[in-house]
């Protein structure tokens, strides 16, 4: 404990990051699926603890054109959503990608409709990995204030200029209360200065923004991103270094690995399973099992070379996720597997998936896809789905 | 005020292309009349600077002269025919354009 721990929500520990990057304005709709997020903003910008503009607007799909025309002075965005408002929002979401502008989003990851639910999984934003954003996935509260903070200063990068979408589950850790160290303001500043682009609305250089291409042109700006995506990974590592320099918290840029060293089945997965996955490995190893957590923090860009690197040590893993692409399998698995290609390894790999609409993924479901990944020699099934509530058939 | 046109000069390598859809205002790259099939002919001695041509162009290509009447910018005229169609001094004709 010091001065600085607050004991917060996930939504709390999101807004005092975002105040923390001095935003000069927060455009938000308001109502669900929205989380408490701008509410806790417009509270600072009342209480004077937050100089910015707190644009109210009627939807998902405005509050992104919204933050696509703050950027476009070269001033800063900040906005928040969840599950049915981020897919609202998807049509301003490749816009602004296109456009390069680097704004920040914290999402909410919650289920889709139908059925209705207002509970997590991660099928929200995994459906929209191809938008052109960067996606960082959050295990605690307090590694998602750091990657607010964090998020500007890679997305403002004149390498990368690339918007950044900061997800953490929603309920899980949105809605619950866990003890926080609150950075320096002084500190902020110094790591993330004043936000400075040459391509702006101005009078005094007057430029055509978004502009048209035809056909002869268009495509080299889709590989302009796709390279601009592929270069911030050098810049989310160095900057995972720089900060946890100055603030003591380092995140291991793209991905975490929790005891693989010597393991014999890795469990890959993103997001905050990744708490419940560490307290199983720590148990089933008293017991005498060696598994290990490849913990996936970016989706985009992703992590080719850790996911590698991990397959060389280790020759079963387990692809964990709250997704799927339905008639198919988890988007992560398929893209895990799609990393391994070419690397001619004997490998087995298999995708659990489960934890829809905020079904909680257990301890006991954790332990059992250990102890299936370690008995099973071959797998019937590429996709099982865990925390099974009855019979399922099969097909 | 006719627009500027400044020939596009393809880019070679990406490092030539701008690193975002930005870049200077204020020009165009190309001229745009091809659609074209009838041709506003204004006829200077019957127009009396009414302006209503100038003020209901779709395009914006009608300008105005020093004394107070229009010429027509054919690098942009679409032909229309807006023009001669409000024009209430018979000023604009519609030439049928020889390719």
């Amino acid at each position: 404990m010091t001065n600085n721990t607050r004991f917060v929500s996930g939504d709390e520990a999101i807004a005092m990051g975002a105040r923390l990057a001095r935003p000069n304005v927060i455009s938000a709709y308001p109502i669900t699926p929205q989380t408490i997020v701008v509410e806790r903003l417009s509270d600072y910008i009342e209480n004077k603890s937050l100089d910015a503009e707190f644009l109210h607007v009627e939807s998902e799909h405005t509050a992104m054109a919204a933050a696509m025309g703050v950027s476009s002075i070269g001033a800063r965005a900040f906005t928040a959503t969840s599950s049915q408002g981020l897919l609202h929002m998807a049509e301003c979401l490749h816009y602004a990608s296109g456009a390069r502008f680097p704004i920040v989003m914290m999402n909410a990851n919650r289920s889709l409709a139908v059925p209705w639910s207002i509970y997590g999984d991660q099928r929200d934003s995994l459906g929209l990995l191809d938008s052109g954003w960067i996606q960082v996935y959050c295990e605690d509260a307090q590694e998602a204030l750091d990657m607010i903070i964090q998020a500007y200063k890679i997305a403002e990068n004149p390498e990368v200029l690339t918007p950044f979408m900061v997800n953490i589950d929603g309920f899980v850790l949105t809605h619950t209360y866990e003890p926080i160290e609150l950075p320096e303001q002084e500190l902020v500043d110094g790591f993330l200065p004043k936000y400075e682009t040459l391509n702006k609305m101005s009078f005094e250089e007057p430029k055509s923004l978004c502009f048209s291409t035809s056909p002869e042109d268009n495509q080299e700006f889709k590989y302009m991103q796709d390279m601009a995506i592929l270069k911030s990974i050098d810049v989310i590592e160095k900057t995972d270094r720089e900060y946890g320099d100055i603030f003591g918290r380092y995140y291991y840029g793209m991905t975490e690995n929790y005891k693989c060293e010597d393991a014999d089945a890795v469990i890959v997965t993103l997001g905050s399973v990744c708490g419940t996955v560490r307290t199983v490995i720590d148990q089933m190893r008293d017991e005498g099992y060696k598994v290990g957590l490849l913990k996936i923090r970016y989706m985009r860009p992703f992590p080719i070379e850790d996911i590698r690197d991990i397959a060389l040590k280790v020759s079963n893993l387990g692809v964990l996720e709250k997704n799927i692409s339905f008639g198919y399998e988890g988007t992560v698995y398929t893209n895990v597997n799609s990393a391994l290609s070419g690397l001619d390894l004997k490998i087995k790999t298999k995708n659990y998936v489960g934890g829809f609409g905020g079904r909680d993924i257990s301890k006991e479901d954790i332990r059992e896809i250990y102890i299936d990944m370690i008995e099973n020699e071959s797998f019937n099934n590429r996709v099982e789905y865990i925390g099974k509530e009855c019979e399922y058939n099969e097909l | 005020m006719r627009p500027k046109v400044r020939k596009y000069i393809r880019p070679k390598k990406i490092s030539e292309y701008p690193n975002t859809p930005a870049y200077e205002s204020g020009h165009l790259v190309s001229i745009n009349a091809g659609w074209r099939t009838f041709i506003p002919i204004v006829d200077s001695k019957k127009c009396i600077g009414c302006l209503q041509c100038y003020l209901l162009c779709p395009d914006g290509v009608i300008g105005r002269t020093e004394e107070d009447k229009v010429n027509i910018d054919y690098d942009y005229c679409k032909g229309c025919g807006i023009c001669a169609q409000v024009c209430k001094f018979n000023a604009i004709e519609m030439k049928k354009e020889d390719k």
